[in-house]
């Protein structure tokens, strides 16, 4: 099974350990993974805030080389590059004179045929049916799953799991064997493009949300963003120091998980890329008491 | 050859903007048969009326056309201005030239040309208009009334001293709706039980109103002055007159820990129960579902403790029929259920509440004996939070109208919770506060002023437990925007009001038509609020769309007097525009040949069999006859005649045809 891959500017830099988790998850499930030729940046936080032409362009581009390959589906693990093709598709697609000037500027044939998926889309059309009779080594932690903002916003695009309280990802991590513990911060912002320029305030942002998963007991946070995880790992010493604590929390990728659970090795995984150590707890299963219950029902209302 | 009068309507200019009225008005004079046409700005006026009526007389006009609005606006007023003017008012037909015309169109020639079709067009049907009488039907000076809260406990009241008969249907096994579990009622403060449960009572023992509870209505057949309601008495498992509402099969029932719907959960009660202390009737039904009995087969503890062996397992339900003239919806609105807001916590954290659950812990008969403690651990909580609008006015929730009662509940809330817990400390989280009523922004700063409740003017974000306290993340758009945080002890969010589970069904059965958000939909906007466009079926209160208390019972005493208006005529008068079989003379009698399809087709169940017979009371021939008084002109069975031997009164086929061959012809 072939199926397009959109890797983006971290896959190939900071986010390699993604890449290579992704592509060996794959592998495990028998699909190929197709790099589209030529692709080029797909704008990011720069382009919409500088040239709006540019920034439907380059989405634009990708998917339509793509569409020249003759490929289906693309999977774009980074959830900003996600946004930005899904909103450049439905843009276009809800306005056929921009669609012309935007074919005619990338000189290409757009359709806007592709489908985008995410990596838990991905996981969720091509691997969770066959998931759970891989797992050979269930990830039997305590995992806070983090989904930022770009997966899930804006909710009447994407239409992606719930916007305030989201579940695609708890449920992969529960099938995977592990415990999707129930915590507070699960969409709140970690700072961003603002890791460069205000350190601080990342270190702020994310400070509070390494703050909740460690006090709720979580042994990893989970995460489906280069960006969420490069501020959240990356930037481990300042939110440290900010919070006055030596949190050693591990950040790890979805694919990652499913990786481990699947029986894959922490090097082909990526696992020594991190800045901060993956180091498995001893004792993984924690008393019952400690880990904080998710609450799946909600009060009787009614008879 | 026909003496027609055409009377083209500007409309102010909701008519003339885009269409040439006078242009159409002096076309429409040269056509064929048209004796006099005239335009004028406000057809309906009293001015424009009278120019229709002088017209009549002076041209000795034989039918009448008046080019305007819909039918459904103005087509009885100016039937009746013919009649005035002696004309029969089955001879004056309207033309559509503003709803099918000059809204829809830009202003051009072509919109013109297209008032000018639709008035040729019924010029030729008036044509074949044939003079009608109106039909006489009995009314049954009977009202029934669906839902027993304030609203129909109010409208039921009222219609019952005009001296007229009340059915109630209460769908719990209680009257008294939501008011009963209010705590205080704004903006007086005075308590909801103890203006309510007097009227509870009334209806109860009012000579007038025969009360089912535990019953639904279950399909309704007929017409105005003349409905045939059937409702379904569910079992309560119990002799209601042997009964005497003691008490002790309650206080035996083994099973105790089924969640009370009256306290929204919050409490608890037995599988045979009395939905509160102050219910009407004060007679308990056994909840089936939670029963050991019906579940195991055994306990049966509450037959054997009944001191008057009042309790009957094996009772089914009853099906009552009831004749009745009108009908009176008043089945009130629910809250919606917060589970539309993970980000809130609702059902995740026992301390996050709604508005109706407040009502009970506040109220004195409630779970906590009106002293607020929250949910959890029972501690009273010293700093709560209420945020307004959780789910009204917000599009991406699906409710993008106001839910109208909650900004003054809510600063009720914030007032009964000072009042009761002197040091605490609440906080209003809102978008806008609507306080348009008598006394109700006085209210609402007294509120603010008096009781020290801090309103901040922002949405809450998310709410999350951290070290047994509730965190609420919001924002303070006066304070430029500015991100706040409160760590809350308990939070009760406004939720908001929504149509009834089961509404829309209820619509169905009861033929009314409801909006996008299966409220039922009343006659117009502003000038019939309390009609449906079914007509004999009124509206009482918050089914309509979310209202207070004083509004419920606003529209409660209206729909009592529309209902009282229509039991005050002996003979109903109904549109003669029914089906009708033709006749004709010996030996052909008509052109039905008795097959009775139209019968197995009719909705209404009008179509009736007439035996033909000779000289010698022999059978010759048997016809289908229309009965005048079910028929409703749907025309089902015209459609299915094959001798065309039906044809509708003001519809026919004839006339249809003439209408379609004028448009051809152009």
């Amino acid at each position: 099974m072939k199926i397009g891959f959109y890797p983006g500017c971290s896959m190939k830099g900071g986010a390699r350990e993604y890449q290579e988790s992704v592509s060996a998850l794959a592998r495990v499930f028998d699909i190929e993974l197709v790099e589209i030729p030529d692709w080029n940046c797909c704008g990011a936080t720069a382009a919409h805030n500088l040239n709006k032409e540019l920034s439907l362009s380059l989405p634009a581009r990708i998917m339509a080389l793509a569409e020249r390959e003759g490929l289906t589906d693309i999977v774009v693990p980074c959830a900003a590059c996600y946004n930005r093709l899904s909103l450049v598709q439905h843009e276009l697609g809800a306005d056929a004179t921009l669609k012309s000037k935007v074919c005619s500027i990338i000189d290409l044939k757009y359709e806007g045929t592709t489908q985008i998926l995410n990596i838990i889309q991905f996981i969720d059309k091509y691997i969770t049916d066959k998931l759970e009779e891989k797992v050979v080594k269930p990830f039997n932690y305590n995992a806070a799953c983090y989904y930022g903002c770009l997966l899930v916003r804006p909710h009447a695009i994407l239409n992606f799991d719930r916007v305030e309280d989201p579940q695609s990802m708890d449920v992969l991590v529960t099938k995977a064997g592990g415990n999707a513990i129930d915590w507070a911060f699960k969409t709140e912002c970690c700072g961003a493009g603002m890791s460069v320029s205000r350190t601080d305030t990342v270190a702020r942002l994310s400070g509070e949300i390494m703050k909740d998963a460690n006090d709720r007991k979580a042994d990893f946070i989970i995460v489906a963003c280069p960006m969420c995880h490069s501020n959240l790992d990356m930037r481990r010493p300042e939110i440290n120091k900010y919070l006055g604590e030596n949190i050693t929390m591990p950040v790890l990728y979805i694919s990652q998980v499913l990786g481990l659970a699947v029986g894959l090795d922490a090097k082909t995984l990526g696992l020594n890329r991190h800045m901060t150590e993956v180091i498995f707890p001893e004792k993984p299963v924690k008393a019952a008491a400690d880990i904080p219950q998710k609450v799946v029902t909600t009060q009787k209302m009614e008879a | 050859m026909s003496r027609i009068g055409v009377f083209v309507c500007h409309c102010g200019e909701n008519i003339s903007a885009t269409v040439d009225c006078e242009k159409v008005a002096r076309i429409s004079g040269e056509l064929k048969g048209v004796e006099f046409s005239a335009d004028y700005k406000y057809m309906c006026s009293d001015p424009g009326q009278t120019m229709l009526k002088d017209a009549i007389r002076e041209h000795k006009l034989d039918g009448v056309v008046v080019a305007a609005c819909s039918p459904r606006m103005h087509e009885p007023t100016f039937r009746n201005a013919c009649a005035e003017a002696g004309l029969n008012p089955y001879l004056c037909e309207m033309s559509n030239i503003r709803e099918h015309c000059s809204w829809v169109h830009p202003k051009s020639d072509l919109t013109t040309d297209k008032a000018e079709s639709l008035v040729r067009v019924m010029v030729e049907k008036v044509k074949k208009n044939k003079a009608l009488n109106s039909i006489k039907v009995p009314v049954t000076r009977t009202a029934l009334v669906i839902g027993g809260g304030v609203a129909g406990i109010q409208a039921a009241l009222d219609i019952a001293n005009c001296g007229h008969k009340v059915v109630m249907v209460e769908k719990l096994p209680s009257i008294g709706g939501h008011m009963s579990q209010l705590s205080e009622t704004f903006p007086t403060l005075d308590c909801s039980q103890c203006i309510l449960t007097p009227r509870m009572v009334e209806v109860a023992q009012h000579p007038n109103i025969t009360l089912y509870t535990y019953a639904e209505v279950e399909s309704v057949d007929g017409f105005i002055g003349n409905f045939k309601v059937k409702v379904r008495k569910k079992s309560k498992s119990l002799d209601e007159h042997l009964c005497t509402g003691c008490g002790l099969c309650t206080t035996k029932c083994p099973q105790k820990k089924i969640p009370n719907e009256f306290e929204r959960g919050l409490g608890f009660r037995p599988a045979i129960y009395v939905p509160f202390p102050q219910a009407v009737p004060n007679k308990p039904v056994i909840d089936r579902e939670n029963c050991t009995y019906y579940i195991k087969g055994k306990c049966k503890v509450c037959e054997i403790v009944c001191p008057t062996k009042a309790i009957r397992f094996d009772q089914e339900d009853e099906i009552v029929e009831v004749d009745c003239g009108a009908i009176v919806l008043a089945t009130g609105f629910d809250v919606l259920k917060p589970d539309f807001f993970p980000e809130y916590g609702y059902g995740k954290y026992k301390d996050v509440i709604d508005g109706l659950q407040f009502e009970r812990l506040a109220s004195a008969s409630g779970p906590t004996q009106g002293m607020i403690r929250r949910p959890s651990d029972g501690e009273i909580p010293k700093k709560i939070v209420f945020v307004a609008c959780a789910g009204s006015r917000d599009p991406a929730k699906g409710i993008e109208y106001c839910s109208k009662i909650c900004c003054m509940y809510t600063a009720k809330h914030a007032m009964l919770y000072k009042h009761k817990v002197h040091d605490g400390t609440p906080y209003v989280f809102y978008m806008d506060i609507r306080a348009g009523g008598k006394n109700y922004e006085e209210f609402v700063r007294r509120a603010i002023v008096e009781d020290e409740t801090h309103y901040v003017r922002g949405r809450v974000s998310t709410i999350y437990e951290k070290n047994g306290k509730l965190i609420v993340k919001g924002v303070d758009t006066l304070m430029g925007a500015q991100p706040v945080e409160i760590e809350a002890d308990m939070v009760v969010l406004a939720t908001a009001g929504v149509a009834n589970k089961g509404s829309e069904e209820l619509a169905q059965t009861v033929h009314v038509s409801y909006d996008a958000h299966k409220f039922f939909a009343e006659a117009h906007p502003k000038l019939k609020p309390v009609e449906t466009n079914t007509a004999g079926i009124f509206l009482a209160g918050a089914c309509q769309a979310p209202k207070d208390i004083p509004e419920s019972v606003a529209a409660a005493s209206g729909a009592a007097v529309k209902v009282a208006a229509l039991f005050s005529n002996d003979l109903l008068t109904r549109e003669p525009l029914i089906a009708v079989v033709n006749r004709q003379a010996p030996p052909v009698y008509s052109s039905c040949v008795g097959c009775f399809l139209c019968q197995s087709v009719c909705p209404y169940q009008a179509i009736e069999r007439e035996e033909i017979k000779n000289r010698n009371g022999e059978v010759i021939r048997t016809l289908a006859k229309v009965n005048e008084g079910l028929c409703q002109g749907c025309g089902t069975c015209v459609a299915l005649c094959r001798t065309k031997a039906i044809d509708i009164y003001g519809y026919s086929n004839q006339q249809v045809y003439s209408e379609i061959m004028a448009l051809l012809n152009d």
